[in-house]
């Protein structure tokens, strides 16, 4: 008998952050040309990752290569902190780092993100990773790679100004409400990633360096800090951001962006935000939406006497109120996102 | 023969390269800034810890190494860097991603190196330059600087502003520089705007 006893198997150990250190270096020097030409796609050679491409194996890569043992990982997918994707990507970098995790927009110093960007104002030392499924802002108007490579090299984006122009000849408005074009230190038209168009304020001066990666399609870009971020549009057109006629259900929040929850078969729904970490801290500051309920320290003392629930409404004014818990079960249709 | 020590490399390879590419990341996304970093390494003079730490971080058989004339007459600091990053050490600067400048004062042009084409200007070469001091002198603006920021390094070209607003003139094209100097490293890309102050 060896010091192993039958039955243990070997514990799995991986090199630190998943990635072996020379796919780190090639990343890394893809990271610095991308902080150096703003907007730009850096080619790189990603890897396959113990992840389906579609799931984020772009920004996996991403956060791998600058991951160190001090930061502090928080990872959201459309917002929230709670989701399959979120999850499961907070778990790989526990695994296989040992990083520290939290779904505090604050303490986090690395921030892996699909499809949002915080409500929270990000701080200079932050680095926000975005999961990118198709970089290239002109694909889907010129398919050839070649193609789009030369109309970035000569910076003719006409075609891109033809898209939006015909949203508006077919709409009445550009229609575009997400992965809306942006055009990076007066050079380079980018792709924000599938965020709506309600974030991309957001990337214009941000304190924080922003990394974007795309993992089936190889590619790695970058907004240094503070870099003027425009949203493309006309002047007689101008670029607006969606609105929300009532606040969050939740938290009373305005001025956020927010999802669509259905509550039942007759029509029921509720608008609540879509970035939970912001959303719990609002309500545990002790903001009020109009179907949160009364806080449980608030709460009248109720005599034994059971209350009457006949009518089959979701919620009674006096009930506890809804809980992220139990929305999480529910439908959640994120606006209108894909 | 004669028995030389090579002199060590990171103590810990993975962490002590994370730290340096963090500091480079930092150095390249706020010019001017100069951003902490701290080594043990001790390679052969005439190169500096701070700048043999960007290169065992960032350099490995993939990416061809130029040396000026003052690092490459010295063959000890050519055995350790191929030692610990395996990277090829070439004689034309126009092949080199990476290029280490021990010698500012006397660099060669910006246009000796690769600068990129226009449609892979990633394609171009990272110079870490060695620099005694930062100091103040010069005014920086562009991404990544909240208004604008002073910088200043020595030695430099006495002419580096005028070859910097050549290199800024190219963009997208052109070089990146990386100074590396006692315990910082300071970050010039290709995007930054550089004045007299």
């Amino acid at each position: 008998m060896n010091a192993h006893s039958v039955g243990t198997m070997p514990e799995i150990t991986y090199n630190f952050a998943y990635l072996d250190e020379q796919t780190k270096r090639m990343i890394r020097r893809a990271i610095l040309k991308a902080i150096a030409v703003p907007g730009y796609q850096v080619p790189f050679a990603a890897r396959e990752m113990p992840m389906p491409y579609g799931w984020g194996t772009g920004g996996v890569q991403v956060t791998a290569a600058v991951l160190g043992p001090q930061d502090v990982l928080k990872v959201i997918d459309q917002g929230a902190d709670d989701t399959t994707n979120a999850v499961a990507i907070r778990g790989f970098f526990e695994k296989t780092a040992r990083v520290a995790t939290t779904t505090s927009a604050v303490e986090a110093t690395i921030i892996q993100t699909r499809h949002r960007v915080p409500e929270t104002p990000l701080s200079e030392n932050q680095i926000l990773v975005y999961q990118v499924p198709i970089p290239e802002p002109l694909r889907f108007l010129e398919p050839r790679e070649t193609e789009t490579r030369q109309l970035h090299a000569l910076a003719e984006y006409g075609l891109m100004h033809v898209k939006l122009y015909e949203d508006i000849a077919r709409h009445g408005h550009i229609a575009t409400t997400y992965a809306y074009p942006v055009e990076v230190a007066g050079r380079y038209v980018m792709d924000p990633s599938p965020i709506p168009k309600f974030d991309n304020p957001k990337l214009d001066d941000c304190p924080a360096l922003q990394l974007f990666g795309a993992g089936r399609e190889k590619r790695i870009y970058a907004i240094p800090p503070y870099t003027k971020v425009r949203s493309l549009d006309f002047e007689d057109h101008p670029f607006t951001v969606q609105r929300f006629a009532k606040p969050c259900a939740l938290c009373a929040a305005t001025g956020v962006y927010l999802d669509e929850v259905i509550l039942d078969d007759k029509g029921g729904r509720m608008f609540v935000c879509s970035d939970t970490d912001y959303c719990n801290g609002r309500q545990a500051a002790g903001h009020r939406g109009e179907m949160a309920g009364e806080p449980p320290s608030s709460r009248p003392v109720r005599s034994a006497e059971p209350v009457s629930r006949d009518d089959g409404a979701p919620f009674s004014g006096d009930g506890p109120g809804l809980s992220r818990a139990m929305l999480s079960g529910m439908t959640i249709q994120g606006g209108d996102q894909p | 023969m004669p028995a030389t020590l090579l002199a060590n490399g990171f103590d810990d390879p993975v962490f002590d390269s994370q730290a340096a590419f963090r500091t480079a990341m930092w150095a390249l996304a706020r010019p001017g800034r100069v951003e902490p970093i701290i080594t043990a390494l001790t390679p052969p003079a005439p190169l500096n810890p701070e700048a043999a730490a960007l290169v065992l971080a960032l350099c490995d058989y993939e990416t061809p190494l130029w040396l000026d004339a003052a690092l490459a007459r010295v063959p000890e600091v050519g055995d350790f860097l191929r030692f610990h990053t395996g990277a090829p050490i070439v004689t034309d600067a126009r092949e080199a991603r990476f290029a280490l400048i021990a010698e500012p004062a006397d660099m060669p042009d910006f246009s000796d190196f690769a600068q990129g084409s226009p449609e892979y200007p990633d394609a171009s070469a990272t110079l870490i330059v060695q620099v005694e001091a930062f100091t103040g002198g010069l005014v920086l603006e562009g991404p990544g600087i909240k208004g604008r920021a002073a910088f200043g390094a020595t030695p430099l070209p006495a002419d580096i502003v005028a070859r910097l607003a050549e290199n800024r003139a190219l963009f997208p094209l052109g070089v990146d520089l990386l100074l590396a100097g006692p315990g910082g490293v300071a970050g010039l890309p290709r995007s930054v705007t550089v004045k007299e102050g």
